[in-house]
This record gives C-alpha cells, sequence and structure tokens, in this order.
C-alpha cells in the first residue's frame, strides 16, 4: 500500500488542505522497478522462456493467458508494466534544505510555463537580431517554408504532459500565438530545432493507404484482389481485365446468386461510378451474413480491388462518394427493461 | 389431299406472297431490329436477332391460348406482336423441314433456365407449323392440369381414372377456334358412345365430337381422348401432318396438388387427361412431330434451380421421353439483346432519359443478366 511520505527534511507543505495526487519517493519508485524486474523473470521461467529476451509484448500475452478477464474495458483488466508507466510523472520537490526554490521563477506559480514562454521570446528576439544583420548585409533572407500541412502544434495535454503542471486555455492559447509568430518570421529557420520539440506529424489521410499495383496471371491480364466486410459477412473479389461484364459469385453467377434487384444493383454501383460496366470480369467469395450484408460485402471488395485500375483523381472521387468506406453499422445490443435494441414493452396504463 | 399452302386467313395469304427475304434497307434505323419477313419458313439465320411481326388477326386464331401472359400484355400495348427470331427456335425449324414424315414422330425437348424463353420458342414454332397447314395439337401449360382442379368427377370410361370437366372444356374450345377446317375433314372410325343415351356414329366430323364434349360437360375429357386418338391413328396415313406441341411437359410425370375425396394424393395416371397426353407424347405413331418444353416455373414440389430434362422429369419422365432431341435456350447473346432494346426505344417503352444512354444499356443489360425475362420486368416500370 501507498502511504503519504514526507520528506525527509523538516520543511512542512505549503498548501496542507489540497495535498494534491499522492507523492511518491524516488526510493520507493526504484523499489518497484526492482520488483518489476525480479517478477519479468519469474514470468518468463513460468511461461518457459528466456528470461533475458521476454519483451513488454510477452509480457502482455502472458498475463492474458493467466489472467483471462472477461471484462469489455480493457484498462479494467490485469495489466504488468514498467512502474514508469503506471506511476504519473510528477514533480519533485522544487527547493532545497533551507527552503529556498531551485527555479528563479518558483514564485509566479507556473514556473515551467513562464519559464518556456521566457525561453520562446529569447529565441524570438535572437531570430530578429539574426534579420537585422543580414538586412544590414544586404543578404536575400531565406525564404524556405515549412510544411505546415503536415504537422500540428501540441494540444494542451500533451503540453501539460510536458511542462508537468497545469496549463489554463488562455496560456495555451497565449503560448501558441508565440510560436505562431515565431515560425512567421522569414530567418526561423536557425530555431528550426527547438520549434520541432513543439510539433507533431499528421498523416495525411490518403497517404497511409497503398493501392497495390496490378498483378498479372498465366494468361497475360490483369487483375487485382479486393476484400469488404459488411455487418458480419465478408468478401473477396477478384477484378480481371478486359472482360465482358461477367460476374460469377462463389461459382454461380449474380442472377443465380441474388434473385433481387436491389443486391445486383449494389454490385453494379462501383463500375457504373467509373464508366467501366463491361470491361471487367469478376470472380468473388462471400460467406456469412445475409442477403444484403453479402452484397455490400462484395460492393466494397470489388471498389478496393478496382482502385488498382484506376487514376489517384478517380479514387479519391470514390471515397468521396464512399464506395470505399467500411459501413460500421452492425446489429444494436438488446438492452435489459426493453423488448429490442429501442423498442419498449408496450406501456400499459394499470 | 388438303391445300398445304393454304393460310387460314386472307392476310396471311398477302404476308405469303409478297416478301422478299431481304430487308429493305428503310432509312430510319427501323430495319436493324425488324425483318419484313413474317414466314417462318423463310426465317434464317440472317434473319437471327431480328423480330418479326405476326398480323393481330392470325395471332388470334393461330393462338387462342398459347402465349405467355406478359406476351399478351405486350400485345395490347402495342398493338402488334413482335416475336423475336433466335437460334434455337431456328434449329428446330430446320429439323422439322427436314424431317422425314414416314418415320416415328421425332420428340424435341426444349430446356433452359427460367426465363429464357422456352415457351416464345414454341410459339414461334406453333406459328410456322400452322402456317404450313400442319394439324397443331397445342396444350399451354400441363400444369394447369396437375394442379388447383376445383371438380373432380371420376371417370365414367374407367373407373379407377378421375376427370376434370373445366379443364378439357377450355381445352377444346381453345382446340375448335385453332383448327376449324381439320374438324371438318377428319372423320371418326368407331363409334363411341356418350353415356346413355347419345353416341357418335362412324364416319361422322371430329367436329361433333368436340360439341358434344362442349355440351356435355361431364364427358369432356373422354372427348378429348376421343379426339387425341382418332388423330393419332388417322395422322400416319399422310392426309394431314400433326405437331404435338405441350408446355411444360415435366406436369406429365411428376406429382399432382390434387387430393381425392378421401384426401389420398392423386398419381398423374389417375387423370384421364394427363393419361391421353401421355399417349400422344409417345413416339409410336407417325406422320409428324412431338414438340415440348420444360417449365420449372409452374412445376410442383422441385427446387427453382432445376432446369435440365433429368432435374425436370424425374426418372419416369425421363424414360418415357427418351429418345428426344434436346434443345437448350440460352439468355439473349449481345445482338439479341441490342435488338430487344431498340425495339423498346422504337416503341418508346423505355422513357426514362437514362435509358437512352450507352450507360443506360449497359446497367440494363448487367443488371438483367441478358435474361429475357429480366429484362422485360426491368423496362416496365422505366
Amino acid at each position: 500500500t501507498l502511504r503519504l511520505i514526507c520528506t525527509t527534511t523538516a520543511v512542512q507543505r505549503k498548501n496542507v488542505g489540497a495535498s494534491g495526487p499522492e507523492k511518491y519517493t524516488e526510493a520507493f519508485i526504484k523499489k518497484q522497478i526492482e520488483e518489476f524486474n525480479l517478477g519479468k523473470r519469474h514470468l518468463a521461467n513460468m511461461m518457459g522462456e528466456d528470461p533475458e529476451t521476454f519483451t513488454q509484448e510477452d509480457i502482455d500475452r502472458a498475463i492474458a493467458y493467466l489472467f483471462p478477464s472477461g471484462l469489455f474495458d480493457k484498462q479494467a483488466r490485469p495489466v504488468m508494466k514498467h512502474p514508469t508507466e503506471i506511476f504519473p510523472e510528477q514533480r519533485k520537490i522544487q527547493w532545497g534544505e533551507d527552503g529556498r526554490p531551485f527555479h528563479f521563477l518558483f514564485y509566479t506559480g507556473k514556473q515551467s510555463y513562464y519559464s518556456l514562454m521566457h525561453e520562446t521570446y529569447e529565441k524570438l528576439l535572437n531570430v530578429q537580431k539574426h534579420q537585422d544583420q543580414l538586412i544590414a548585409q544586404d543578404l536575400p533572407l531565406q525564404k524556405e517554408k515549412r510544411n505546415l500541412a503536415g504537422s500540428r502544434w501540441l494540444t494542451k495535454i500533451e503540453l501539460e504532459e510536458m511542462l508537468l503542471e497545469k496549463v489554463s486555455d488562455d496560456d495555451y492559447s497565449r503560448f501558441i500565438q508565440l510560436l505562431q509568430k515565431l515560425v512567421a518570421l522569414p530567418c526561423a529557420d536557425i530555431e528550426e530545432k527547438y520549434i520541432q520539440k513543439f510539433c507533431k506529424e499528421v498523416p495525411a489521410q490518403l497517404k497511409t493507404v497503398v493501392i497495390e499495383p496490378l498483378q498479372y496471371d498465366e494468361r497475360g491480364v490483369a487483375f487485382s484482389t479486393g476484400e469488404g466486410k459488411r455487418k458480419t459477412a465478408s468478401a473477396t473479389a477478384v477484378v480481371y481485365d478486359n472482360g465482358t461484364g461477367k460476374i460469377t459469385v462463389n461459382g454461380t453467377d449474380i442472377l443465380h446468386y441474388f434473385p433481387v434487384l436491389q443486391d445486383r444493383e449494389q454490385l453494379l454501383f462501383p463500375f457504373q461510378f467509373l464508366g467501366r460496366i463491361g470491361k471487367h470480369d469478376m470472380v468473388c467469395t462471400v460467406s456469412g451474413g445475409g442477403r444484403s450484408a453479402q452484397a455490400g460485402a462484395i460492393r466494397l471488395a470489388s471498389a478496393k480491388a478496382l482502385r488498382s485500375f484506376v487514376t489517384e483523381k478517380e479514387v479519391e472521387f470514390m471515397r468521396q462518394a464512399g464506395l470505399l468506406t467500411v459501413d460500421p453499422r452492425v446489429k444494436e445490443r438488446k438492452k435489459p427493461g426493453q423488448e429490442g435494441p429501442r423498442r419498449k414493452f408496450t406501456w400499459k396504463k394499470r | 389431299q388438303l391445300d398445304r399452302g393454304c393460310a387460314l386467313h386472307t392476310a396471311a395469304r398477302d404476308g405469303l406472297s409478297s416478301v422478299s427475304s431481304q430487308d429493305v434497307p428503310a432509312q430510319r434505323p427501323r430495319a436493324v431490329f425488324h425483318t419484313s419477313e413474317s414466314d417462318p419458313a423463310k426465317h434464317t439465320e440472317q434473319h437471327e436477332g431480328r423480330l418479326y411481326n405476326i398480323p393481330l388477326e392470325e395471332v388470334k386464331a393461330v393462338f387462342p391460348h398459347g402465349l405467355p401472359h406478359r406476351f399478351q400484355q405486350q400485345i395490347r400495348t402495342f398493338n402488334e406482336a413482335r416475336v423475336m427470331v433466335r437460334k434455337p427456335a431456328l434449329e428446330l425449324l430446320a429439323c422439322l423441314k427436314g424431317s422425314n414424315l414416314a418415320h416415328p414422330a421425332v420428340r424435341y425437348v426444349i430446356y433452359g433456365e427460367r426465363g429464357t424463353g422456352k415457351t416464345m420458342t414454341l410459339c414461334h414454332v406453333v406459328h410456322y407449323c400452322s402456317r404450313q397447314g400442319w394439324l397443331v395439337l397445342h396444350i399451354p401449360d400441363a400444369h394447369l392440369w396437375v394442379k388447383n382442379c376445383k371438380e373432380l368427377l371420376q371417370s365414367s370410361y374407367k373407373k379407377d381414372r378421375l376427370d376434370q370437366p373445366l379443364q378439357a372444356s377450355v381445352w377444346l374450345k381453345n382446340f375448335k377456334s385453332s383448327n376449324e377446317r381439320f374438324l371438318q375433314e377428319i372423320k371418326t372410325q368407331k363409334k363411341y358412345m356418350w353415356g346413355k343415351q347419345e353416341c357418335t356414329e362412324e364416319g361422322r366430323p371430329l367436329g361433333e365430337v368436340v360439341e358434344q364434349g362442349l355440351a356435355r360437360v361431364r364427358s369432356a375429357s373422354d372427348a378429348v381422348g376421343v379426339v387425341l386418338r382418332e388423330i393419332k391413328q388417322q395422322s400416319h396415313r399422310g392426309s394431314f401432318r400433326l405437331l404435338v406441341a405441350v408446355d411444360g411437359v415435366n406436369a406429365l410425370w411428376g406429382r399432382t396438388t390434387l387430393r381425392k375425396e378421401d384426401k389420398s394424393p392423386v398419381s398423374p395416371e389417375e387423370l384421364t387427361l394427363v393419361h391421353n397426353l401421355r399417349k400422344m407424347v409417345k413416339n409410336d405413331w407417325s406422320g409428324g412431330a412431338i414438340v415440348t418444353t420444360l417449365s420449372q416455373t409452374g412445376s410442383l414440389f422441385k427446387p427453382s434451380s432445376a432446369y435440365t430434362p433429368q432435374e425436370l422429369l424425374g426418372k419416369e419422365g425421363f424414360d418415357a421421353l427418351d429418345p428426344f432431341v434436346p434443345i437448350p435456350v440460352p439468355n439473349y447473346s449481345p445482338r439479341e439483346f441490342e435488338s430487344c432494346y431498340g425495339y423498346y426505344l422504337e416503341r418508346k417503352w423505355l422513357q426514362h432519359e437514362k435509358a437512352h444512354t450507352e450507360d443506360g444499356k449497359a446497367e440494363l443489360q448487367f443488371l438483367s443478366g441478358s435474361n429475357p425475362r429480366q429484362l422485360d420486368r426491368l423496362a416496365g416500370p422505366l
């Protein structure tokens, strides 16, 4: 159990009322780390693995095996991680034995925030001085724009984590404004490294999706595969080039597999959208789900397969048309006290 | 000798003489899909995929009861009857033209998936035969005789058989209207007793038997049996040629949904009509041909994916019909699809703007899978 441990010196804490979150001493943390490593080795022994090369993933798997839990919330399940991840990082005591604080801005209350602002402003002045120098020497100013599209500033929460103290909304916005002002100056490249600390890469949506190139089978015909899911039905589609528009599902023609017009229209949609109705042949396999779900799954699979045949712009059009999005709708759970997911029991007055 | 080339009606006579087998190149694109050749005898591969016109009076005479329901609606809407010339029909016609009438009658079984045009092929052949002057025995749907029968009478002729007066009288009426002149010329060869008082003497025209059947509904099924027997016996003499056209022949050997009064199921042999029809379909007579269609739509107790002769006829039926010439009927070929689409466009049946474009055509082809029935149903709401 954790006990509130006061410091070894005889200094009283300033605010006795709100003691804040429990403070862990360094010795305590060290002891936890030792225990963790020992436990790791014991666990490796138990599982029959090599204690030296027992990684965190192996630990997670072993714990999941030894303590199976049916809880839905992943964070509520038993976990064994390094103490630095479990115990939140905390500020150590900021003043020395004589009561004198270490930092010169301690008495502002938000010392790390103000020190950060101070540093940033110092960099700003630096850049302006450099700029003046260049102007005095009549040298051209460098104008290399940073790529702002792919990056974003730190969020307030991330800033709080970095500074280990609370940051209010106002303070956060002032900090961001200062950073933007710094970046706007033409010679900001000097302080690039400092600014990098406060940027994060945002991967653009499309860049994470890789479009596979076309494959060629024995006859020399180009083909590509795609997979799709919809509400328990999963389908794989192979789309061949130079075709007549024939489609085979699980070995049978679509007229026989989907007697309903609506399902066939769903299959038709990707080809019609790209205007390639009679140009491709398709062979697909589908399982699970019902009639409509299978049709939706094949539609998604064929759209994904068609991406390889088509220009990037058309891929973007398809994405905006919703042909490439997985339909997240699934059957909603029935709740107790109700007849269905939404329907309540018949209300009787008496 | 009966006058063979003699057409049934005056309108048809004009049609025979004046037509040329080549299409007149018209300014409108209409000619691409249509052929002015309305005699099936002159249809060749050139005409494949094209639609030919049957004058409405002929339709009423030749097909009092043969055409599919949707096609009849289409005739009424468009005010003309256009039938597409397709390869299976051409094959059949070639076989018929080359068949030797001294040999026993050859049996042809038209089979195919649902909605591919088997009944229409049969009607095409029936039209050809009636133009040529054959006696056409056309049973529109044998399934009607094995299900949904309201009245079942015990036969007076044989004790264990059951009669169906309603169906028999309906069929006799239609038969009479389509084959008037034959009924006057064919004479009975035996004396038949209807009940206690009425009888038909030897040598009377068959028309009288038919009248008897229509007048006395109780004995209609027996009248049908008599007609069939007479025709069969006299066909090999050569005075006329006989075509037996049965649609849904798999009904003759399947099960029925009918029950006797003691709730025991009726098997097809116990029905007089079915029994006589089976005798007709057996190839122990000569001087004509037997053309039949398999149909899954009306069939009882058969899965909907069955369409081959083996599955639909069952072992009994297959043995009874063996040997036969199978004629498969596929979905529309691209050319046939184009001509059907062009016909709908030209008659302004497709009203949707997109239907006139190339994309619309590709869409229709995809969605219907080139199946004639699907295309017809799709084009309806458009």
